[in-house]
């Protein structure tokens, strides 16, 4: 075998510049991939991480037919406290679950005492809701970073078109389930960042405050929002919690819950399975740049050396070895250059780290893009490439194995 | 026992259209040990006889033994396995593989053939350079050596497997006459040290004299046998 290697590669070093011309278009396919893979798969992953890290959490669940009504935030479909001790009992039995947090969410009218206007508030117990979205409190631009009984922490396009800033006091008036109109004076806690995705605009109070405007007897809740130990347990955690409460049914016998995933909340999760498509495309582009570039190096190999592969098979080397010989020129091109360009995509991936790339989603500007690729999409990058080289060369030489010595010692 | 023998052997194949008879029912015995020519004008046969010789064609009609194997019932693969064994080429061009060196174009068959012990190969390498003169170039690439050099290096590849039997198909035209009859002396002398047979065809009539046998072909057939 190392015979066979040895003059592989010497075959490939008698055409240099082919050679290097071949391997490079290999070795640019590969850093081409990995930096996409990278910088998309950053962009996703960040993306992702701020989208369930700043307020949706990593799963909801709801009263059955909250989600599709969720724009008029319908205080009808609040969870009771037994349907919440049921919601909490299923929580508390699965594993995974790091946090959860539950929200009154609801509708009012915000006013500075000259203007008033529309907002969508989240009343929240803040230890519970930062442990389930901790980037919540870093998007508070001004003011303390806590959501105090008495305080407000209102959006910043919201602050901004209505004058307000940290310390004034403000009006909320909300109507309640039956009707009845009720408000409550607050000051000013912070001013919170936009950020991308429904939800993202929302004011936060207290789920004390949240209880009182309401006028509630006892708590009902709008949603619960968990966060899991471990994101890629996602849809485990999510069966597992969805079959606990697919038994719990209402007075019409129907299911009493609805469980989500970020992915079904946030529209998000459809530019993330975009970017998926791409880098799907992008890889299948990879493929034919390298079973193109190889299968005709290697053609032309083949072509090239008629005369020579007629000599061994004249003097007895079997067809298996010349197949051999010819496959593992392609592999050592395409090994060659998924090496060179494994290392080169490192390096422009780390180029592009300490180059600090910001960019701006939505309202959400400077968002810091810190391109990484793990071992295995390398890996698997490498392999695909060297696989489809050996595959690229397979045609060729097994051209070169069924040549007749006679015809191909007479080739000029 | 005869080490090759031909029983009325002919060999027809389509040029085109038509139909060519390249030898037409030959017969003749070839001992062991022999040094044999085949003579003749080009298109007589010389060529063909020897590709079915040497297990690289196979006989449209007759009988051909080769070391008591008749080649007819050889596949590609089993064809290729009996001449790494059995038979040793020597070709007009040299035909060496350029990205190896002497050394390793010599060991080629040892190497890539029969996959002989590194130890075992290096003797007979060194050994058959040696014999050939060309040990002081063993380590330079063909593109390095004069075209005698490289048939020199031909004739130790072509005996490095201790062949039964090599055919060599014109090994001296594109030789001068002073390197031409330098490698028929290393042929020959091969042929006394080792017992191997060596056929080669040439129409060079001063070569032809070195032969023990020497065989007529014209049109094809034999028209004549001169020891």
């Amino acid at each position: 075998m190392f015979d066979l290697f040895k003059i592989s590669i010497r075959n490939l070093m008698r055409y240099k510049r082919r050679t290097l011309l071949t391997a490079s278009l290999v070795t640019i396919g590969v850093v081409s991939v990995l930096v996409f893979i990278s910088v998309s798969g950053s962009f996703k992953n960040m993306m992702i991480g701020q989208i369930t890290d700043s307020f949706v959490g990593h799963i909801q669940i709801h009263k059955k037919g909250y989600v599709s009504s969720i724009d008029s935030l319908p205080l009808t479909l609040n969870l009771s406290p037994k349907a919440f001790e049921k919601v909490e009992k299923a929580i508390n039995e699965v594993p995974g679950i790091e946090a959860y947090s539950k929200r009154i969410k609801f509708g009012g009218m915000f006013s500075n005492f000259v203007e008033t206007t529309n907002v969508r508030l989240n009343g929240v117990n803040p230890e519970d809701e930062v442990k389930t979205v901790p980037l919540l409190l870093s998007r508070v631009k001004e003011g303390e970073k806590t959501i105090r009984t008495g305080e407000i922490l209102v959006p910043e396009l919201l602050a901004k078109g209505m004058k307000v800033k940290v310390g004034d006091t403000v009006v909320v008036i909300a109507t309640n389930r039956d009707g009845s109109v009720n408000g409550k004076q607050f000051q000013v806690g912070g001013i919170l960042e936009s950020a991308t995705g429904p939800g993202g605009r929302d004011g936060y109070i207290h789920i004390d405050d949240a209880a009182e405007i309401l006028r509630m007897d006892t708590m009902e809740i709008s949603e619960i929002a968990i966060r899991l130990v471990d994101f890629d347990e996602l849809h485990r955690v999510f069966d597992r919690l969805n079959d606990k409460l697919s038994n719990e049914l209402n007075k019409q016998g129907g299911p009493a819950f609805e469980v989500h995933t970020w992915e079904k909340l946030s529209p998000f999760y459809n530019i993330a399975r975009m970017i998926d498509v791409m880098t799907f495309f992008v890889k299948l582009m990879l493929i034919a740049i390298v079973l193109i570039s190889i299968m005709n190096v290697m053609v032309m190999a083949v072509y090239e050396r008629i005369r020579e592969i007629g000599t061994i098979a004249a003097i007895g080397t079997l067809p298996g070895k010349i197949v051999a010989m010819f496959l593992i020129e392609g592999f050592s091109l395409g090994f060659f250059g998924a090496v060179v360009g494994d290392i080169l995509g490192i390096a422009v991936i780390s180029v592009l780290n300490v180059g600090k790339l910001t960019f701006s989603f939505g309202r959400q500007k400077g968002l810091l893009l810190s391109p990484s690729i793990n071992l295995q999409d390398v890996l698997v990058i490498s392999i695909i490439v060297i696989t489809i080289s050996v595959i690229a060369s397979l045609q060729p030489a097994y051209k070169a194995s069924r040549m007749n010595p006679i015809d191909a010692l007479r080739h000029v | 026992m005869s080490l090759i023998t031909a029983h009325d052997l002919s060999k027809t194949y389509l040029k085109g259209e038509t139909k060519v008879e390249a030898l037409k029912d030959l017969n003749f015995e070839i001992e062991p040990a022999s040094f044999v020519s085949f003579v003749g004008p080009s298109g007589s046969g010389k060529t063909t006889l020897l590709n079915l010789i040497g297990c690289l064609d196979k006989p449209t009609s007759g009988i051909l033994r080769v070391d008591d194997t008749d080649i007819s019932s050889l596949n590609t693969r089993m064809a290729a396995a009996f001449r790494g064994k059995k038979i040793g080429f020597i070709f007009q061009d040299f035909n060496l593989v350029p990205v190896l060196t002497v050394y390793e174009n010599v060991g080629y068959p040892l190497v890539m053939v029969q996959n002989t012990p590194s130890s075992e190969r290096k003797q007979r390498i060194l050994a058959l350079l040696d014999a050939v003169g060309m040990a002081e170039q063993r380590d330079k690439y063909p593109d390095q050596i004069s075209g005698g050099q490289k048939q020199r290096v031909a004739v130790a590849r072509a005996l490095v497997t201790n062949p039964k039997l090599v055919l060599a198909d014109e090994p001296t035209a594109n030789l001068d006459h002073k390197t031409a009859y330098m490698v028929i002396d290393i042929m020959k002398k091969m042929k006394n040290d080792l017992g191997t047979t060596f056929i080669f065809s040439t129409h060079d009539q001063k070569i032809v004299g070195e032969a023990e046998i020497i065989y007529t072909l014209e049109d094809g057939e034999l028209a004549g046998r001169e020891v």
